[in-house]
């Protein structure tokens, strides 16, 4: 797979240009671009709905269908993707700035509360974090925003580890010692001259945590307990849409391609940044 | 004895060995044996010995980052500056070299330095290594090995130390460049009376810079002495060995 893409963008590549920056840069940006529209204007109000028109096809006045309360697909969409990007920053964000602050720490120090603390990220970490999520959210109940604490939670112990590592990796190295010379505190080393230098493993590794919540997301809601209607995710309006497969396959596949396409824009932007880095 | 900026008595330094994965058992090793000098104002003294003798151990214990040892280290005046050996990883490679230099200045306890004052003393300095003042805006991946050493002896001098140490600074560099770099510490120490500790591998470059010289093995002091009257007349057997596989013998 990643063989082919490589082929597909080789020609490109050649030519100094990245190819997978180019891809990702323009995916990503037209979904947000829709997401940002959709905060100002939707061709419809995706929770009318309108019996006269259920679980039509693709039209001019439906570009993506109706769906089985005769609802437009594009402006669900439009919605979901606005709900889905809320939960995955969220969570991101979450994992990012606790999961920083607890590996800086632990790299940092060490000792007891490392050899502890870590003890127990090595235990959290050993379930996948779809199933940690499941049991924070069975503590904090359904709902946009108890979803994104339960996974920010879950997505903690990869961060903390990446972090933490980076922050071995530096700390002995001499500018850290030279820096400890001059006097400089310790939080002040540990924020404003280690972590700047985490960047290069850090950004693709948020990438491929948007990626990962996106994903984990739409997996709680398929089980049920993601966001609730009628302001549903687009996991959320993946699950009710596969009972209409086969009578109408454009509405579960719009839906499908848009999680799809977000995703392979972040994917694509990871691995770009790689590839730049790298040379 | 009062114009002794650095005395040190005695001194013996410990390392934890690394062994022992699940229970820490906390065995220590001794690296450095009944270590004993002075330096005076305006001193040059040159530390010399094959690698792994201790002589980075020696002054990483007299500035603190070694803490486990016993003797005394009687210090005129508070923080010491380094130059490490390693140009590549001695300048933080996420930070400009204008942000490097003004950091002692930012974090500097004494006074408070307004932005005007940082970036005037950053010239300063900058002049005073021998770079141009557009060196601040440029990352350290932009510059060469020998610039990189001299940016690290900028941000050392900023805050202008009593006692300036330089752990091998020379030994990654080309031969033109480590002439260079010599000449230059050589000039700052005209210029600014400091105290220099001048390690190196290399009794050649050793000779170059130091009043006193001190040769080290296994962690012991084998002869310490006058630069001059060490190399003619050297007692210790090692000192004789060294000298000889240095090629210097009768040479100086
Ligand atoms: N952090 C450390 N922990 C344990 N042993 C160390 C450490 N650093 C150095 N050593 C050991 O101490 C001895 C002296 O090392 P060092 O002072 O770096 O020598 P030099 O600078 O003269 O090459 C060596 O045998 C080295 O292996
Ligand atoms: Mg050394």
């Amino acid at each position: 797979m990643k063989k082919f893409f490589d082929n597909i963008f080789r020609y490109k590549s050649n030519k100094k240009i990245n190819g997978y920056m180019v891809a990702g840069s323009i995916i990503t940006g037209l979904i947000i671009l829709m997401v940002i529209v959709g905060l100002f204007y939707m061709p419809y109000d995706p929770t009318k709905m309108d019996s006269s028109c259920k679980l039509q096809g693709i039209s001019l006045k439906h570009i993506m269908g109706t769906d089985n309360m005769g609802r437009d697909v594009f402006s669900r969409v439009m919605y979901g993707s606005r709900v889905t990007l809320l939960i995955a920053i969220g969570t991101v964000t979450m994992g990012v700035v606790i999961g920083s602050i607890i590996g800086a720490f632990t790299g940092y120090y060490g000792g007891m509360l490392d050899e502890v603390l870590m003890r127990i990220i090595d235990a959290l970490f050993a379930f996948p974090s779809i199933l940690l999520a499941l049991v924070f959210v069975s503590l904090f109940g359904t709902g946009t925003y108890q979803v994104i604490i339960s996974l920010g939670i879950a997505f903690v112990p990869s961060f903390a580890r990446i972090v933490r590592s980076e922050v071995l990796r530096c700390r002995n190295m001499d500018y850290i010692e030279s820096a400890r010379l001059q006097g400089v505190p310790d939080l002040r080393i540990i924020f404003v001259h280690i972590i700047p230098n985490t960047k290069d493993t850090m950004i693709p590794s948020i990438l491929i945590g948007f990626n990962n919540a996106v994903l984990a997301e739409a997996g709680l809601s398929y089980l049920g307990i993601g966001s609730q209607p009628p302001y549903a995710s687009l996991g959320k309006m993946l699950s009710d849409a596969q009972s209409y497969m086969f009578t109408t396959p454009s509405y579960v596949l719009s839906i499908g391609m848009t999680i799809v396409l977000m995703i392979l824009g972040f994917a694509f932007l990871g691995e770009g940044l790689g590839k730049d880095k790298r040379g | 004895m009062e114009d002794q900026v650095l005395s040190v008595k005695k001194l013996n330094v410990f390392y934890k060995n690394r062994d022992g994965k699940f229970i820490k058992k906390q065995t220590r090793k001794q690296v450095l044996f009944d270590i004993s000098f002075d330096l005076k104002e305006g001193e040059v003294l040159g530390i010399a010995g094959e690698s792994g003798c201790g002589k980075s151990t020696l002054v990483k214990t007299i500035v603190g980052i070694n803490k486990d040892y016993d003797g005394e280290i009687i210090q005129k005046y508070p923080d010491p500056q380094m130059v490490f050996q390693d140009p590549y990883g001695s300048l933080n490679p996420a930070k400009t070299v204008g942000w490097l230099l003004k950091e002692p200045l930012r974090v500097d306890k004494n006074r408070k330095w307004t932005e005007e004052e940082m970036n005037e003393r950053a010239k300063t300095i900058l002049d005073s290594v021998e770079l141009p003042e557009n060196m601040m805006e440029r990352y350290p991946s932009q510059l060469s090995g020998g610039q990189r050493q001299r940016v690290c002896i900028a941000v050392a001098l900023m805050r202008n130390p009593k006692i300036l140490i330089c752990d091998e600074p020379v030994s990654a560099l080309d031969v033109t460049i480590q002439a260079q770099i010599m000449n230059l510490l050589r000039n700052l120490h005209d210029k600014l009376n400091i105290s220099i500790i001048f390690i190196s591998h290399d009794l050649r470059v050793v000779y170059q810079i130091s009043d006193n010289v001190m040769i080290m093995k296994n962690g012991r002091i084998q002869e310490y002495g006058e630069t001059k009257e060490l190399y003619r007349h050297p007692k210790a057997e090692y000192t004789k060995q060294l000298l000889k596989a240095a090629g210097i013998r009768g040479s100086i």
